[in-house]
């Protein structure tokens, strides 16, 4: 065989400098704005740290040992479990019940869809100040309603019992935009011929709901279920501009509560004890979520 | 018009095993060498490898006389025809057509003109605004062909260019790539799958499988002496019918499936002992016996499956655990169970060894049929 | 025939009041911003006539202008360095093969899994140590790279033959003008995707631009929302939903042109 003379390792090693090249934007602006905060999260988790956010005093597990047995963190980690059990099933039910029916083939359904999608080109900070004025004690809707149907008049946001669901309602409403996109686009991906095979097999409608419509959507569903599930134990918007936490901190979603401890009350340490929380709790969704629904996905 | 050469050229993709190897083969300028075999044999590996597309793991390649192993594929002088044909969605026909040139800094008036004068060429001049997809099939073959060709590089490359055409087109689109070849005398390097194709467009055909080279030369001369069974059973249509046989004791001819007889005069010079042979005879040899009073092996063999294909007439036959095919021209009146007889002339038989796969004998008497032989392939 | 005539009416009638009831706040806000306060307090839904005094109040006590042109300078430039950021890195992930290819788009994926909020205490800091504290950078660099990004346009490019990549090697090509003239403009769909997707989220963005800005320089609509909703608590509604429609007025209008992309475009990056 003739010894053809090899390129050295820098030609070879061409691809894997340019591809670098290429990435190196993002691996700079990951490693500042993401990895480099995360582990600084975690580290200052040990801390108790000064006005400017540097650690002073390492308190090794102490922020997170208190944390655990604070009422009011408990509190508000428990007002989050909740929220998020109000709000995804029934937010993504809701958009699923859209998106089915602005799936239909019908004159005029491209109106429907851009009506159903709307809320997700209205803001956070918007839709809580419509939502603020709809839940108003005296002037709101729900409970001018209220009021013309002879029911008691509810302080939505101001009854500890019920702020919680009323954020959780217009909540709902902001992300049915976004939900509904996504599980329309997975509808419309899902072949046409399944359909026109079992509807000559015979197939009612709920009987091709049930083994073709959800199987095919099934990945689709677990990406915007595992997005919604993220999204919930993210929220922070309407609770600062509704509720601030209260009333009585029943409100007081983990976000809004690092938000607090951080930036008004300066406690970076147990601030960041609890963002490492959030990030575990996050972490642990999501893999559970991977580990339990990926095995009854369907994908194609 | 460049020469390619490759010398002991290999590839290995994981450094192990070898998906081509020891390739030694010259391409003329001018000439349409054609590049055959069955899938994964590595035929578009080694097309790439000419391009510069994939790199040469052991050997060395030269293009017009220079060593050319480590080029980059744009310093080659090469234009390639892709199957998916690789046409830019976004880009006009036009404009696909002058990409290559306007990437060169060929001024825009030389690139007008010289597109003008491809699209022509191809009658491609009504379409030159549109985009690709709003061309059909055929006519996307041709801006391919077209942007190869404006390049005026000096040898052509083409991997499986015409595998998603239709059969009518594919037979049309293969006289127009032979005769733009032949008016701009290009080196055309081409690959296909397709033995018919290969059979029709080469000058010269180089078979392929498992990465080496089985046989390089002329279609017909492949066809009428194939280098070894492979070779055989892959060029023609149906294909040749190969089955074990021995070296009689007597040496006056052999035995095939130990049942029959085939003399052979000059059979003492093909095998000095009882090594084990493969005999083989094309389909359209093996004669009808009219009258009676022919010469040769005159066997009566049972029907076992008959297609009229309009002007010829092909039908099965077991013999010993294989079964063979004949074809005969014209329409023949025949059905399964039939017992017909057939006539098998000793001196269309090729022999091989079976071991080392070589041919030992050569058919005889075919050039007078030379005439008949490219069609009916 | 009568069944199906039957079904489309079941379906108009569900697709009608469901879509209403959640367009309703919408057109509710949109009614009470040119409502006048005692009209608010008689709770009509029409209001007697369709004058802008809310309007004109809002820009008069707001910086509004001021504000929905950071918006739209901030929008606008996390969805430009997105995709200049993300299409890179995607680029690199289909086009140039190179060892440890795979691991390291698998922990780009990965940091999809760190909230953001996690992170936002030391972000904070870093922003206020450089001294960017009330920028433009300080509001939109964190922002560009994006891996949610990288995944879309990297399932995009997937789809590129490439046979094409090989054409343009033959041709001459450089491997950037490959990305430039060739990807890109093949791109053209998913690319508008990512930057509807980019700028509505931007637009929207609420925690980082309450955090940074502290003073109108930079501030942000959403920011402004807060104001005006603090600073009228009890009184004008009317001005408080004019100002409401203001910001929405342009992410609804991108929406409403691009439901139909962001629809197809987003779905094709949920699926793997
Ligand atoms: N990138 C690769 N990595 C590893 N093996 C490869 C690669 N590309 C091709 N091969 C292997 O090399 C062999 C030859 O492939 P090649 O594509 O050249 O076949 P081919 O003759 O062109 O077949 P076809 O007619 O189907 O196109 C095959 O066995 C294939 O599996
Ligand atoms: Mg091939």
């Amino acid at each position: 065989m003739t010894t053809v003379r090899a390129p050295g390792v820098w030609k070879r090693s061409a691809n894997l400098r340019v591809g670098f090249l290429y990435l190196l934007p993002s691996i700079i602006l990951f490693s500042v704005f993401l990895f480099y905060p995360m582990i600084r999260t975690i580290y200052l988790s040990f801390f108790l740290t000064d006005q400017n956010g540097n650690a002073a005093v390492n308190v090794g597990f102490e922020n997170y040992s208190y944390l655990l047995t604070s009422p009011a963190f408990l509190n508000s980690m428990k007002a989050t479990g909740l929220f998020v059990l109000y709000t995804v099933p029934i937010g993504i039910i809701l958009a699923l019940f859209f998106a089915l029916l602005a799936n239909e083939k019908l004159k005029g359904i491209g109106f429907f869809r851009t009506m159903y999608s709307s809320t997700m080109g209205i803001s956070v900070a918007a839709s809580s100040v419509i939502w603020l004025f709809l839940f108003h004690p005296s002037v709101g809707l729900f409970n001018r309603i209220l009021l013309a149907i002879n029911l008691p008049q509810i302080q939505w946001l101001l009854d500890p019992e019920w702020a919680l669901v009323s954020i959780a309602i217009s909540t709902i409403w902001m992300n049915t935009g976004f939900s509904f996109l996504i599980l329309l686009g997975g509808l419309q991906n899902i072949d046409e011929h399944l359909y026109e095979s079992s509807r000559i097999d015979g197939a009612g409608y709920f009987y091709r709901l049930r083994r073709i419509t959800i199987p095919m959507l099934s990945p689709t569903l677990f990406f915007i279920i595992t997005i919604s599930l993220i999204n919930a134990f993210q929220t922070f918007g309407q609770i600062d501009i509704l509720t601030k936490g209260g009333p009585s901190q029943s409100t007081n979603l983990i976000v809004y509560s690092i938000y607090r401890e951080a930036f008004i009350n300066y406690q970076f340490g147990t601030a960041s004890a609890q963002a490492v929380i959030l990030f575990i709790i996050i972490l642990v969704v999501t893999v559970l979520q991977f580990k339990l629904l990926e095995k009854k996905v369907h994908y194609q | 018009m460049k020469r390619v050469e490759l010398i002991d050229v290999s590839k290995s993709y994981d450094k192990q095993v070898d998906v081509i190897s020891n390739i030694d083969v010259t391409i003329e300028p001018g000439e349409f060498f054609v590049l055959v075999g069955p899938s994964g044999c590595g035929k578009s590996t080694m097309l790439r490898m000419i391009a510069g597309l994939e790199e040469i793991t052991g050997g060395v390649l030269e293009i017009g006389g220079k060593r050319a192993n480590h080029l980059s594929p744009d310093k080659r002088d090469l234009s390639m025809v892709f199957q998916n044909y690789a046409l830019y969605p976004h880009l006009t026909v036009g404009q696909n057509i002058t990409f290559g040139l306007d990437v060169k800094k060929v001024k825009k008036t030389v690139q007008m003109e010289r597109a003008k004068e491809v699209a022509e060429m191809l009658g491609l001049t009504d379409y030159l605004k549109r985009k690709p997809r709003e061309l059909s099939g055929g006519q996307r073959q041709r801006v391919a062909l077209a942007r190869a060709i404006v390049s005026e590089a000096p040898i052509c490359l083409m991997d499986e260019p015409l595998s998603n055409l239709d059969a009518k087109l594919r037979a049309h689109m293969r006289t127009e790539i032979r005769r733009i070849q032949r008016k701009l005398g290009i080196t055309m390097i081409y690959v296909t799958h397709d033995q018919v194709e290969a059979m029709t467009m080469g000058d010269r055909i180089m078979i392929l499988h498992d990465g080496k080279i089985q046989q390089v030369g002329k279609p017909i001369d492949i066809y009428n002496y194939p280098a070894n069974p492979f070779v055989a059973s892959f060029i023609g249509a149906p294909p040749m019918n190969i089955s074990p046989a021995r070296m009689e004791p007597s040496k006056s001819g052999i035995f095939i499936e130990d049942t029959i007889h085939v003399s052979m005069n000059e059979a003492q010079s093909i095998a000095s002992s009882a090594r084990s042979l493969l005999a083989g005879i094309r389909p359209e040899h093996i004669k009808p016996v009219i009258t009676g009073a022919e010469e040769g092996n005159k066997i009566q063999v049972d029907v076992t499956n008959v297609e009229i294909l309009g002007n010829e007439t092909v039908f099965s036959f077991q013999v010993g655990q294989r079964e063979w095919m004949a074809k005969w021209s014209g329409q023949w009146d025949m059905a399964i169970g039939d017992k017909v007889p057939i006539l098998l002339g000793s001196e269309y038989f090729c022999v091989f060894d079976e071991e080392t796969g070589e041919l030992i004998r050569k058919p005889e008497g075919l050039e007078h049929l030379s005439i008949a032989k490219e069609v009916s392939i | 025939m009568r069944d199906s005539t039957l079904k489309k009416v079941w379906i108009y009638f569900l697709l009608i009041v469901t879509s209403v009831m959640v367009f309703f706040p919408v057109l509710y806000a949109f009614m009470i911003s040119f409502m006048s306060g005692p009209e608010i307090l008689q709770g009509k839904f029409f209001p007697e006539s369709f004058k802008f005094d809310n309007y004109l109040k809002v820009f008069d006590r707001l910086p509004l202008v001021k504000y929905l042109l950071n918006s739209f300078i901030v929008s606008l430039t996390v969805m430009v360095g997105q995709l200049a950021v993300c299409s890179l890195a995607a680029y690199a992930f289909v086009f140039i093969p190179f060892k440890g290819r795979d691991f390291v788009f698998f922990i780009f994926i990965s940091t999809m899994m760190i909230p953001w909020e996690a992170t936002m205490i030391p972000n904070f800091f870093t922003i206020q140590k450089l001294d960017w504290l009330n920028t433009y950078q300080g509001m939109s660099l964190p922002f560009f790279a994006l891996a949610f990004g990288t995944f879309l346009l990297r399932q995009h490019f997937k789809t590129i033959p490439k046979e094409l990549q090989e054409a343009s090697q033959i041709a001459g090509l450089s491997r950037f003008a490959f990305f430039w003239k060739v990807i890109l403009p093949v791109s053209k769909t998913s690319l508008v995707t990512l930057g509807a997707y980019g700028f509505l989220t931007t637009w929207n963005m609420y925690l980082w631009p309450l955090l940074i800005t502290t003073n109108s320089s930079v501030r942000t609509v959403q920011i402004g929302l807060k104001q005006l909703q603090s600073q009228e608590m009890s009184t004008d509604w009317g001005v408080v939903m004019a100002g409401v429609i203001v910001v929405i007025i342009p992410t609804l209008l991108l929406l409403f042109i691009g439901q139909k992309q962001l629809q197809k475009g987003l779905s094709q990056g949920a699926l793997k």
